[in-house]
């Protein structure tokens, strides 16, 4: 999605965003350093943060501040984090969160 | 142990409330720790922008300059930290975070709101966020949620997230009621919707809808402008207010494509053969907010439930004092207003730490009043009114507090 570069109330970035290499499901990428990992994501036109852990149905950043959970995925070396709240460093390998066997979650879906 | 793990006073939450309440307790010589999940300070002010007479109030401008405010005094400000945890421990409060344990005499939770879910058919499809999300996305990250939305859900919140979302180049394709569901209510209804938009009418863009509001107010006239509310909706700035239209389902294969959208007769009842498709390729739910007080209750704080204030809100005195010892709120926990109020009872808060800490001397009874004064004034003027029955639920609130709190048990 579209990156606001001068927004008309709140202006330019005070001190310009470093641009940074990550990979996502092993795919390379650029983001802004120190902006949550969703945003970079969002702005790169990943939508599916998430397979449910049950059914496998994909899933999106809901709240975007941490109340819901809905954007959990994994990053090498942190394990699984709410996108949302995690800042994007350099360098970072990220991949989708995943579904799960059912003999962990335990129920049978239709 | 250093100062710094062991302050006189931890707040929870760095938004309007937390940071104002800090700069109060640290003028006082408190040594004022603050924690906040998100990774910066600001709380939800950082994304919150409107138009009052004539110029842009600016919540970043004024989150800025509470945060500067905070660091000239020694304030530590300790971002992208999650509270889990809180019990007394004798006289202290212990904080367990996602960093570590902290300590301190007296705890300050501001920790404010969190939107409710509006579940609809399709609404775990990505791209499917709260109006909340949307704003924090577009104005906090400045990245555009996507390329043309819609907004489910007609309330103060998705209102005035609208209007940034418009000025911020986002484009909206309409603002539609939710589908009726047993969770959905009488928000579904195009009455009541009318019904909430009259109250609202100080908000609006133009003097002349602003009379039309009023004057259809007075004559209590709801049913009858939900009569002639136009099926194409109004203007609303530069996007459709339809008020007449329902969601019944977002669609799309792993992310939004389209909503189905179908025309409501003035009853609320759906007109057949009028179900169409929107191209959009995400949806904002706006369900409107609620006091996000968990660590009340895990603290051990008495809860009641008004409706006007949000919902179930710790019990608290004007003072913001709460029945546990050591134990403060103030902000949207206490109930669901603007920034403007939150600040205002932030400091009020502080004032009351202070004065209990024994730190106010002889000025202590003029100090709290004036602090209780200024919160009156603020919530008088505000021009944001997220409910007509604040003033009213705030006493309820106190009166079971003057009741309840002398037989509930400090931990």
């Amino acid at each position: 999605m579209e990156r606001i570069q001068n927004h008309p109330i709140l202006g330019r970035w005070q001190t310009p965003r470093e641009p940074v290499a990550f990979t996502f499901n092993g795919k390379p990428m650029m983001g802004l350093k120190g902006e949550p990992i969703a945003a970079a994501l969002l702005a790169a036109d990943v939508r599916t943060l998430r397979r449910h852990e049950e059914s496998g149905h994909a899933r999106g950043l809901y709240c975007a501040i941490g109340h819901c959970m809905e954007c959990r995925l994994s990053v090498e070396g942190k394990g699984l984090v709410r996108s949302c709240l995690t800042p994007l460093e350099e360098g970072m390998c990220i991949s989708e969160g995943l579904q799960l066997p059912n003999e962990i979650t335990g129920r049978k879906l239709l | 142990m250093t100062k710094d793990s062991q302050p006189d006073l931890i707040i929870v939450g760095a938004g309007p409330a937390g940071l104002s309440a800090a700069v109060v307790a640290a003028e006082h010589g408190l040594v004022v720790t603050i924690l906040d999940e998100f990774p910066e300070p600001g709380g939800r002010m950082l994304g919150q922008f409107h138009e009052e007479k004539g110029h842009w109030w600016v919540g970043k401008q004024i989150a800025h300059n509470l945060i500067e405010q905070c660091c000239a005094l020694g304030v530590h400000i300790r971002c992208g930290v999650s509270v889990h945890g809180m019990w007394k421990n004798g006289h202290r409060w212990v904080i367990r975070t996602s960093d570590g344990s902290i300590t301190a005499a007296n705890v300050l939770l501001a920790t404010g709101g969190a939107e409710i879910p509006q579940p609809s058919p399709g609404w775990t499809l990505p791209g499917v966020m709260s109006i909340g999300a949307a704003q924090v996305m577009t104005n906090v990250h400045f990245v555009k949620p996507g390329r043309r939305g819609l907004i489910i859900g007609v309330n103060v919140l998705a209102m005035a997230i609208a209007r940034e979302l418009s000025v911020s180049g986002v484009s909206i394709a309409a603002i539609v009621l939710p589908s009726q569901s047993p969770l959905s209510g009488k928000d579904a209804l195009p009455k009541e919707n009318v019904e909430k938009l009259l109250g609202l009418a100080h908000l609006a863009p133009s003097p002349l809808m602003r009379m039309g509001g009023r004057a259809a107010h007075s004559l209590k006239m709801a049913g009858v402008v939900t009569h002639y509310f136009p099926r194409g909706g109004i203007k609303l700035w530069d996007i459709p207010l339809k008020l007449r239209t329902t969601a019944i389902a977002i669609n799309g294969k792993d992310r939004v494509e389209s909503v189905t959208l179908a025309d409501l007769n003035g009853r609320g009842e759906m007109i057949a053969g009028s179900e169409r498709e929107e191209k959009v390729d995400f949806v904002a739910l706006a369900g409107g907010l609620y006091p996000l007080a968990e660590l009340a209750s895990v603290a051990g704080c008495p809860f009641v439930y008004i409706k006007e204030l949000g919902g179930h809100i710790p019990l608290h005195s004007e003072e913001m004092q709460t029945p546990v010892a050591g134990l403060y709120v103030a902000g949207n926990i206490t109930g669901v207003e603007s920034a403007l109020v939150a600040m205002a009872q932030g400091q009020l808060a502080a004032t009351s730490i202070c004065r209990d800490a024994g730190l106010l001397g002889s000025q202590s009874d003029t100090k709290i009043a004036e602090a209780k004064q200024k919160v009156q004034q603020v919530r008088a003027s505000a021009l944001i009114q997220f409910h007509p029955g604040i003033p009213k639920a705030r006493e309820q609130v106190y009166k079971m507090w003057a009741k309840g709190c002398d037989c509930v048990e400090n931990n």
